[in-house]
């Protein structure tokens, strides 16, 4: 009896965890067709819009040039029609900043105060939340331009519909709700109030949610698009992606070459940011599983 | 504690839930001193008995279920398959698991940028050169996205490129919180590698499975960026939604209580098929 358990821990690995070529060929494959748009992006780039558009030689880098970057920053370089990369990027870090920081900050207060805090309408709040959870943003867009229509074209407009979020008020009530409450009956012995309390001693604790809603919601506003597109019209707001949005509507011949050197700044700041937090941002998006 | 960020979630998404029932009955022209104009259901009789936009709007719907249809299954299965590929150690699989997830860091303006080269028309495009070479020279050139079969095909095409590797990630936390026990005990039983699956793996993945089903829905019922950016709806309408719809009617077209309307129409839709999935998905496994 005593040798079955190492009988079937080995089988168990062989067949849990052996990696036939099979699946080694399959994950190739897979690899492949993902990654083959990041290699046209990036070799597009430095190939003349003739080349990256020219059948499969275009993904064949032979030619090489850093033309498409120059044109670029010739166009968008400290311009007032065009707008400046510079104050593309810089409306983009600052609607970031705002949304990540300011929703951080709020979205946690209130998620620790339905989970912790007995109050009257508590599980009506709880109920709101819920179903404010399901409405998408896009279903809100068109009332939201119209009720904000007076800030158009500034800064904050971009970004105070973001700042408090539902959903990271969710998670963050669910993580909350997680923490075990001895850690705050020491503190309540030595007379902390909740401001206190939360500061000292949940803050410490809840570094995983922070990084979570942070990574979540900063995918989401540098991703976002129609928002700023409803919202903006003068090219010295403009945050990168509606800049970018504008080079791929144009219809007549799309100028490849320039639309893909953008489109690698676009994405660097974010690539870079992805591959060193790498753990981080694959653990946030898992942490939404709990969820359920 | 709760006042800031429950009054900005008030402010920011229940008062404009409101106030877009509010527009939806109203008639109201921006800039203009004409006064407003209370119009009942107007806008949403015209969803479905005005003649030339009820075609449209049933169209969006059609293409909204069309695109949720096929995303939602291939886009849940592919991640799902993926998760249990990328579900084990190396450095290869390391390589791949980062590889599949690294397009949902990719904005969507920047996902139609690179899918419209690859689905530029004609010879020079490079789907349709891989597709020349690979089929040595059977397959014609395809106007991806100017032909009205082959464009709603497209843009799904390049929404689970962008999306999948976002429930691959759900789909591979619910793996690794299945106990290995479960599996021990499964083996000791003699079970094959696909009865594993079947009686391991994925009653495992049910709350899982149940969670990204609802959000890829979701999703699917919310497109717009992609279709704004590649087809604006066209050709025909072929690959018009309802979010296209309102914005258009709403903000090219000015006419804002219709807009108002969808986006209603829409928020119903979206809380509606919520409370359904959830409890009949509930009830199958249960």
């Amino acid at each position: 009896m005593t040798t079955t358990p190492s009988v079937t821990k080995r089988r168990f690995r062989r067949g849990i965890n052996k990696t036939s070529w099979a699946t080694y060929a399959l994950l190739a494959i897979f690899m492949v067709i993902f990654m083959f748009p990041v290699y046209y992006l990036i070799v597009g780039s430095f190939e003349s819009p003739a080349q990256t558009l020219a059948g499969l030689s275009g993904a064949v880098p032979t030619s090489l040039t850093l033309q498409n970057y120059h044109s670029l920053s010739a166009v968008f370089f400290s311009q007032q029609i065009t707008g400046s990369l510079r104050g593309f990027y810089s409306v983009s870090t600052l609607v970031s900043a705002i949304v990540v920081g300011g929703g951080l900050l709020v979205n946690s207060l209130a998620g620790y105060a339905l989970a912790r805090m007995k109050f009257r309408g508590r599980r009506f709040l709880l109920l709101l939340v819920v179903i404010l959870v399901i409405i998408p943003f896009e279903a809100i867009a068109v009332p939201l331009y119209y009720m904000l229509s007076g800030l158009r074209n500034t800064l904050i407009v971009q970004a105070i519909p973001f700042v408090g979020s539902a959903f990271s008020i969710y998670l963050f009530y669910t993580f909350f709700l997680n923490l075990p409450p001895q850690l705050e009956e020491a503190a309540k012995i030595d007379g902390a109030g909740p401001w206190r309390t939360f500061a000292q001693i949940i803050l410490p604790n809840a570094k995983p949610a922070f990084a979570s809603v942070a990574i979540l919601s900063f995918i989401q506003i540098w991703s976002s698009y129609l928002w700023p597109l409803m919202m903006t019209s003068n090219p010295n707001v403009y945050p990168l992606s509606i800049a970018i949005g504008n080079l791929v509507r144009q219809q007549s011949t799309p100028d490849y070459g320039q639309m893909f050197a953008f489109g690698v700044l676009l994405v660097v700041p974010m690539a870079i940011f992805f591959i060193v937090f790498q753990r981080w941002f694959i653990r946030s998006v898992a942490s939404l599983a709990v969820k359920g | 504690m709760l006042i800031p960020g429950i009054g900005l979630i008030i402010a920011f998404m229940l008062v404009p839930f409101f106030y877009s029932i509010w527009l939806s009955m109203h008639v109201e022209i921006v800039g203009s001193t004409i006064p407003v104009r209370a119009v009942g259901w107007m806008f949403y009789k015209h969803l479905f008995n005005d003649p030339i936009f009820r075609s449209v709007f049933l169209q969006s719907l059609k293409n909204n279920a069309t695109f949720a249809l096929v995303v939602v299954p291939v886009q849940t299965g592919l991640a799902m398959f993926l998760a249990i590929l990328v579900n084990r150690s190396g450095a290869f699989v390391k390589f791949c698991r980062t590889t599949f997830f690294l397009p949902v860091v990719f904005p969507m303006v920047l996902t139609s940028l690179i899918w419209k080269a690859i689905l530029a028309p004609g010879p020079s495009g490079m789907l349709n050169a891989i597709l020349h070479a690979v089929t040595f020279g059977h397959f014609k050139p395809q106007f991806w996205l100017e032909n009205a079969h082959l464009a709603l095909p497209s843009i799904i095409m390049l929404s689970i490129w962008q999306g999948t590797g976002f429930q691959m990630v759900i789909f591979l936390a619910g793996l690794q919180g299945i106990p290995s026990s479960h599996y021990e005990a499964a083996l000791v039983d003699g079970a094959k590698k696909w009865q594993l699956f079947r009686d391991v793996t994925l009653p495992g993945l049910r709350n899982t499975t149940i969670f990204v089903v609802i959000v890829t829905t979701i999703f699917s019922l919310r497109v717009f960026d992609q279709i704004f950016l590649l087809t604006q709806g066209g050709p025909n309408n072929a690959t018009s939604s309802v979010m296209y719809l309102a914005v258009n009617q709403a903000y090219v077209a000015n006419n804002v209580g219709q807009g108002a309307a969808i986006s209603v129409v829409l928020c119903f839709i979206i809380l509606l098929m919520s409370l359904v999935q959830r409890q009949v998905l509930k009830e199958r496994v249960d």
